[in-house]
């Protein structure tokens, strides 16, 4: 038993210690739930915007990574509360329903977040009415299946690949088969739990297909080098939700970018910081959703066309 | 600074419940059940869902652990009566939960909590939320070791420990093996979902991927409570020493947080915390026992696993 007493107590001055270490700049806490491009690439637009406006200096950015574990949430949304941080930046949605779930007083902003009402994190869009708000990653969908068939004049199925497990996802598919049917297109789909059902969920759509659809869905995102690999071969155009999984592989896309929403959400904080209620403040939404990129590599390599109104476009990522 | 100690104790109180439940598979029937991952899961939906729909969270606690039980009862069939074994008999209920757990939820994979009243509300007004759950957390955990204390002593849980033991000895005296394999899974995922269904309430939100390493935390629970608290010593002090065993992990990842490791370390730190916990006391047996007779030495090394 005095090995426990004696356990805790230098648990206990440990994490004093560490906790006795605050200045005066104001803190904002970052907490993010798992590591992958897109979602670091919000918190570096996030940093960027921040930068811009001379206040990088001036606050100190407690930042963490739940390296997908949903306890260390928790956890994270425990130490921002104790260390009393003046604004937490939450990235994705579990993280912001696990800090929205410890405090009502700290603003908290969300990013890469596709519906704050329907995870229970404000009264509405307009009006969040509480300490959340933030910008949401709603991707066009129904423009990207457009342009689909815009690329890809002659496709009549649909190909249609994402985890069942992520709420974003499953909202994107049910929007992109409305959209798909009413262009009066067909739609086959084919789901994942998680990265290593990737390849084979890929090849067995991609016989039954003439392109591909991937929304912003966190598992694919994080695979895209393997739909890649199985695309290439079977010479597949596919159409992705975001730019980063253009960069990592898929042929285009039409929509936002994940550092341009962070920095949105840079300039919502310095807002806050600035004293503005985050309950009269409304969720933003991507203010660069028009834009079109093809990765001019990747339509080498499956010998895809790329038709002349969208030749600006290109991009290529190695070079 | 509290706060942070706090919310590790409060949520190594609701993960101690998924300790016992694993406890009892694990050491007491001697099967390692990966049902948990998804038991513990379909818990923290059944109680969201409940919630939701407008049942009192009291009764959907108990809904999750009787989600939970049904859980186990999957794999019981599965291992006893279809003989698939032990552990692909877990992972096949594990992987089934998973579409059963967003079907529950509607065909979405996340549910949430944060504008409904939980099991905590009623103190929630009163006191800061973490010892809230502490407290609520607490009376559960003492309720459940109570419980499983006393049914471990009777006639059925004697013959469930026998069954864990020496199962063709526990035969040989006319005690039904089959019927308490069954019964351990179904209890011990029984108290698995109920851990489940007050972590939904306690994060405010239910995912389908919540349950992703449990079987993992809830194991290294296991062991660092065995191995720092309970070397000898009878059966409650084996059941508290679970509790203050998940208590402890939460401490050591509160620390690793604390101490501003970068994000993408915390695993690692994580492991080599828990590696210098377990091996802390081994260290030290070996200093005093220079001191005292090998025999005692060899006796305490066989309990550290």
């Amino acid at each position: 038993m005095r090995k426990v007493i004696l356990a805790i107590l230098i648990l206990s001055l440990v994490l004093a210690g560490v906790a006795c270490s605050k200045n005066d700049k104001p803190v904002i806490g970052i907490v993010q739930i798992a590591e992958h491009v897109a979602l670091d690439q919000s918190y570096e637009g996030f940093c960027k915007a921040l930068e811009d406006n001379q206040m990088l200096d001036k606050v100190e950015l407690d930042f963490h990574n739940a390296q997908g574990d949903m306890n260390n949430l928790s956890t994270i949304a425990d130490r921002f509360v104790s260390k009393k941080v003046d604004m937490i930046l939450a990235i994705a949605t579990d993280s912001a329903q696990a800090v929205a779930g410890k405090t009502k007083d700290i603003p908290i902003l969300g990013t890469a977040i596709t519906s704050y009402t329907v995870a229970g994190l404000v009264d509405s869009d307009e009006a969040p009415g509480g300490n959340v708000t933030g910008t949401s990653d709603m991707n066009p969908v129904s423009a990207q299946v457009a342009l689909i068939q815009d690329l890809v004049p002659t496709v009549g199925v649909i190909g249609l690949i994402y985890n069942s497990g992520e709420d974003n996802s499953v909202l994107q598919i049910r929007m992109a088969k409305e959209a798909i049917e009413a262009l009066g297109l067909t739609w086959q789909e084919v789901t994942v739990t998680n990265t290593n059902d990737v390849t084979q969920a890929v090849q067995s759509i991609v016989t039954k297909c003439d392109a591909l659809y991937i929304p912003t869905d966190n598992t694919l995102a994080a695979a895209m080098a393997q739909v890649y690999s199985v695309t290439l071969e079977s010479k597949t155009p596919t159409v992705c939700g975001a730019d980063t999984m253009v960069y990592d592989g898929g042929l285009a896309t039409m929509g936002i970018s994940y550092y341009d929403l962070g920095y949105q959400t840079g300039l919502m904080a310095l807002k806050v910081l600035a004293g503005e209620s985050t309950a009269t403040m409304p969720i933003e939404y991507a203010s660069s959703s028009d834009l079109v990129t093809i990765n001019g590599q990747v339509a080498e390599e499956i010998g895809f066309v790329v038709p002349e109104n969208y030749v600006d476009s290109v991009i290529y990522p190695e070079a | 600074m509290s706060s942070i100690l706090l919310g590790a104790a409060a949520l190594g109180l609701i993960w101690s419940i998924t300790t016992l439940g694993v406890f009892m598979t694990y050491r007491v029937l001697d099967i390692a059940d990966l049902t948990v991952e998804g038991s513990i899961v379909f818990g923290a939906v059944t109680a969201a869902v409940a919630i939701q729909a407008g049942i009192h969270p009291v009764w959907a606690t108990l809904l999750a652990f009787l989600a939970g039980m049904t859980a186990g009862l999957g794999t019981a069939f599965l291992h006893i009566a279809m003989k698939i074994p032990s552990l692909l008999a877990g992972i096949l209920s594990m992987i089934a939960l998973y579409s059963i757990n967003i079907r529950v939820m509607g065909g979405s994979s996340n549910v949430s909590l944060l504008r409904l009243s939980t099991v905590f509300s009623g103190l929630t007004e009163k006191m800061p939320k973490n010892t809230a759950v502490i407290l609520v957390g607490g009376l559960v955990v003492i309720l459940v070791v109570g419980l499983l204390y006393w049914f471990l002593g009777t006639e059925i849980g004697s013959a469930l420990r026998a069954t864990g033991f020496n199962a063709q000895m526990a035969r040989a005296q006319g005690i039904n093996t089959r019927l308490m394999t069954l019964m351990g899974y179904v209890l011990a995922n029984g108290l698995v979902g109920l851990s489940g269904g007050l972590l939904s309430q306690y994060m405010g939100f239910a995912d389908v991927q919540m349950g992703t390493g449990s079987i993992v935390i809830a194991l290294a629970s296991l062991i660092v409570g065995e191995v720092i608290f309970a070397r000898k010593g009878g059966l409650l002090l084996s059941l508290f020493s679970m509790v203050l065993g998940s208590v402890v992990y939460r401490f050591i990842i509160a620390m690793v947080f604390e101490a501003g490791m970068p994000a993408s370390d915390l695993k690692l730190f994580t492991a080599i915390t828990v590696a210098l916990a377990l091996w802390l006391p081994h260290v030290k047996t070996k200093w005093s026992g220079r001191r005292k007779n090998n025999a005692t030495t060899e006796g305490r090394c066989e309990s550290v696993e």
